[in-house]
């Protein structure tokens, strides 16, 4: 496409390849060829909380489990725990736990995903590498060590939820109130047999990530580096949770600034940013109102507001971590190496909780109607913080839901992250591919899955657009 | 003692076979292993030849006849899969989830569905009419029971067994054609029907997951209808 030499342009990148679900990103230029400014659209419309309306609430976390492909036991998880809530149920003791098996095993999975088979072709081969190559075939012939330890720890995820769960992309097991089944012998010894490898290939990828991140000092200043608030939930006692806790925020400096804040009453302290050129409902912290009160969540988050894993392994690590800023750590791209810490506490996680004899309890359901006509479920999915809010008439049909999405969290930051990086790499007198690839990076660290976001099923599309000035489109980058 | 008269003798599929007067076809065909599609009928309940889903062609007919309701004659030739059949058979099941909205995977009967279990019998993989996607209620007004219209696919068997074995006649219809709803007393909510006893032979007998037992989850609503052949018989011998 021609260029026009004194307009402000933008650039749209379509589709970020590796990435689930469906954005498009316009960057528009000043009359400098300097990007002024950035915005990601999510296209497709919600949708998911209509379908909800006059639906039977036990219903609800299949259903919920449905609107994203990526990680639907996180969903499976919040709805049940949004149920139980409506049927003021305190599940078994072994329910629960099974329930944190199965949301560990996502975590795992949804991890190895993004970082060996969606990331690291950008740390083994180059942010600037021939794109053609630039993907999981192009690691494993470069480095096959790590690409089948990419794939083996994903697939053994996917085998824990298909183990507990039956069916691999849409499991059915977690109930309101439970599970439906408790697990065997046979499978608790199934997992607990792979997980001495699993922990191997977890603290070999820690090290070696942690060997080549000096490599890429530029992406770290550029890749989302500026103070924000983190959140997540945690346990009472500080302690990092996927399952249960409260809501704590973090600022930029590391210090507390809320805790023990009840998810139930997010409405307080959530406030919503519509912005004209998106669906995705993109959150920030209330009391300190926008755009000081945006925040991120997710990995990243997760070890900036814990205080600790729990585990020996991963609590090594975590103090590790901390060191590469007194602060909070502040730069997007860590959300890297703070995913890889999360995939060593999952197998250790694991461990404990497949070594408690309870673990083989059969009393997994607690059984009741409806008792409350409303329930919030909140649970760490790979992504963040997770909220399903449902509203139920006296004979349990759904009259009301509300979703809060780990995507539409990191809404505001995404984009702020993605105007940074585009100052710092994008020229609009040379479109190259190794520049889109870094703004598309940028998203890929965050791991968004937008088909979520915005409630509705789709694939992953994402096109950069350069915008002039005068609003003409003056380039596009679209890769097949 | 059986009357020598009473016993016909018919060729189903080119093989012969003898039955009594007083079968189906259908009945002739299930005792001895040959499939023909069927939905509305069930053990235990008077066939109504609703579904249309177990026409065969009968030698010397020129119309199709429902195997559930058309009695065994003598000397009688019937063939139960053609090319044609297969066609209508299909044809009907896909019409039958255009008129309301099947989510299966979602769904209380998912794996347990006998319009499920037919399709995927039946080989339909997609539907080639439009779907109509009406706008209907579920109805939970019930303490323990649920009707979702979107899974209805109007067999009437819930009709049957409250009214013949329950005696209750709760269940009926409103409506006519494709607009028509099974409803509980005069279409007042279930929850508050003074007919309905509760015993929940509805529920069991219902083919889809338009009735079902509340509180389950996805694919948890496994129907049992084995009471019923018992419970007609029982009934016989004691009048
Ligand atoms: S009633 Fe049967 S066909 Fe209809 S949605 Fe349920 S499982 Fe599917
Ligand atoms: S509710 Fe069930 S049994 Fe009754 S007519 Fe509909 S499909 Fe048939
Ligand atoms: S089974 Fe014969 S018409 Fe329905």
């Amino acid at each position: 496409m021609p260029d026009e030499p004194t307009t402000r342009k933008t650039i749209l990148i379509d589709p970020v390849t590796r990435i689930e679900g469906h954005a498009k990103i316009t960057l528009h230029l000043d009359a400098h060829g300097r990007v002024a400014d950035a915005q990601l659209h999510v296209t497709q419309f919600r949708g998911f909380e209509k379908f909800c309306e006059g639906r039977p609430f036990t219903e609800m976390p299949s259903l919920m489990a449905r609107i994203c492909g990526i990680c639907p036991v996180s969903h499976l998880i919040a709805s049940a725990k949004a149920c139980d809530a409506l049927m003021a149920v305190r599940i078994p003791r072994a329910a629960e736990k099974l329930r944190r098996i199965f949301g560990l095993a996502q975590v795992l999975q949804s991890h190895a995903l993004s970082f060996f088979h969606l990331s690291s072709p950008d740390f083994i081969l180059g942010f600037d590498s021939d794109p053609a190559r630039r993907h999981i075939f192009g690691v494993a012939a470069e480095s096959p060590e790590i690409a089948r330890n990419g794939i083996r720890l994903r697939q053994f995820g996917q085998q824990i939820i298909e183990r507990l769960g039956g069916k691999r992309i849409h499991p059915a097991w977690v109930v309101p109130g439970g599970v439906s089944e408790p697990l065997s012998v046979a499978n608790r010894d199934a997992i607990l047999v792979a997980l001495p490898e699993m922990l191997t290939i977890a603290q070999l990828t820690l090290e070696w990530f942690k060997g080549v991140t000096e490599n890429f000092r530029e992406e770290i200043t550029s890749f989302g580096n500026f103070p924000t608030l983190f959140l997540g939930i945690v346990k009472d006692d500080g302690g990092l949770t996927f399952y249960d806790g409260k809501i704590r925020i973090v600022d930029a400096g590391g210090y507390v600034v809320a805790t023990g804040l009840d998810p139930a009453t997010y409405n307080d302290f959530l406030g919503e940013k519509v912005e004209p050129f998106t669906y995705l409902k993109s959150t920030y912290y209330k009391p300190k109102g926008y755009p000081e009160g945006i925040y991120r969540v997710g990995p990243l988050a997760r070890l900036n507001i814990a205080d600790r894993f729990g585990t020996r392994r991963a609590d090594q690590e975590m103090a590790e971590f901390h060191e590469i800023q007194r602060t909070a750590v502040l730069s997007s791209f860590h959300y890297h190496h703070a995913r890889l810490i999360e995939i060593l506490y999952c197998v250790e996680r694991m461990q404990q909780l497949l070594d408690d004899p309870e673990i083989l309890s059969k009393h997994v359901r607690a059984i009741a109607r409806p008792n409350s006509e409303e329930g919030v479920g909140v649970a760490e999915a790979p992504r963040g913080t997770l909220i399903h809010h449902y509203k139920i008439d006296d004979h349990g049909s759904m009259r009301w839901a509300n979703m809060i999405i780990a995507t539409g969290h990191n809404g505001l930051a995404m984009n702020r992250s993605i105007l940074q990086v585009a100052r710092h790499f994008v020229h609009a007198e040379r479109l190259e591919e190794g520049m889109l690839n870094r703004v598309e990076a940028v998203i890929r660290a965050y791991d968004p899955c937008l088909s979520c976001s915005t409630h509705a099923d789709g694939r992953l599309a994402l096109a950069i657009q350069l915008v002039a000035p005068d609003g003409a489109v003056i380039d596009e980058l679209r890769r097949k | 003692m059986i009357r020598a008269s009473t016993i016909k003798t018919l060729k189903i599929d080119d093989r012969d076979f003898s039955a009594r007067h007083d079968e189906t076809i259908l009945d002739v065909a299930r005792q001895n292993g040959i499939f023909i599609p069927k939905i509305c009928d069930l053990k235990g309940l008077s066939p109504v030849g609703a579904c249309r889903l177990c026409l065969v062609e009968v030698k010397g007919s020129n119309r199709l006849l429902p195997a559930c309701s058309t009695l065994v004659e003598e000397g009688m030739e019937v063939t139960t899969t053609t090319e044609r059949l297969q066609r209508y058979r299909r044809n009907i099941l896909e019409l039958l989830f255009t008129e309301r909205n099947h989510v299966c995977s979602v769904c209380v009967s998912n794996g347990h569905c006998e319009l499920q279990t037919l399709a995927q019998k039946l080989d339909i993989t997609h539907v080639h009419f439009r779907y109509r996607y009406p706008n209907l209620d579920v109805d939970a007004s019930h303490d323990r029971f649920s009707v979702d219209h979107n899974r209805c696919i109007l067999c009437s068997r819930c009709v049957r067994v409250c009214d013949e074995i329950e005696g209750a006649h709760t269940w009926d219809f409103m409506g006519r054609g494709i607009e028509s709803l099974v409803i509980t007393d005069l279409a007042e909510p279930w929850g508050t029907s003074e007919t309905c006893t509760g015993c929940g032979k509805c529920v069991h007998v219902c083919p889809t997951g338009a009735l079902f037992e509340k509180g389950k989850s996805v694919a948890e609503m496994l129907k049992r209808r084995e009471f019923l052949p018992y419970l007609t018989q029982m009934r016989e011998e004691h009048s």
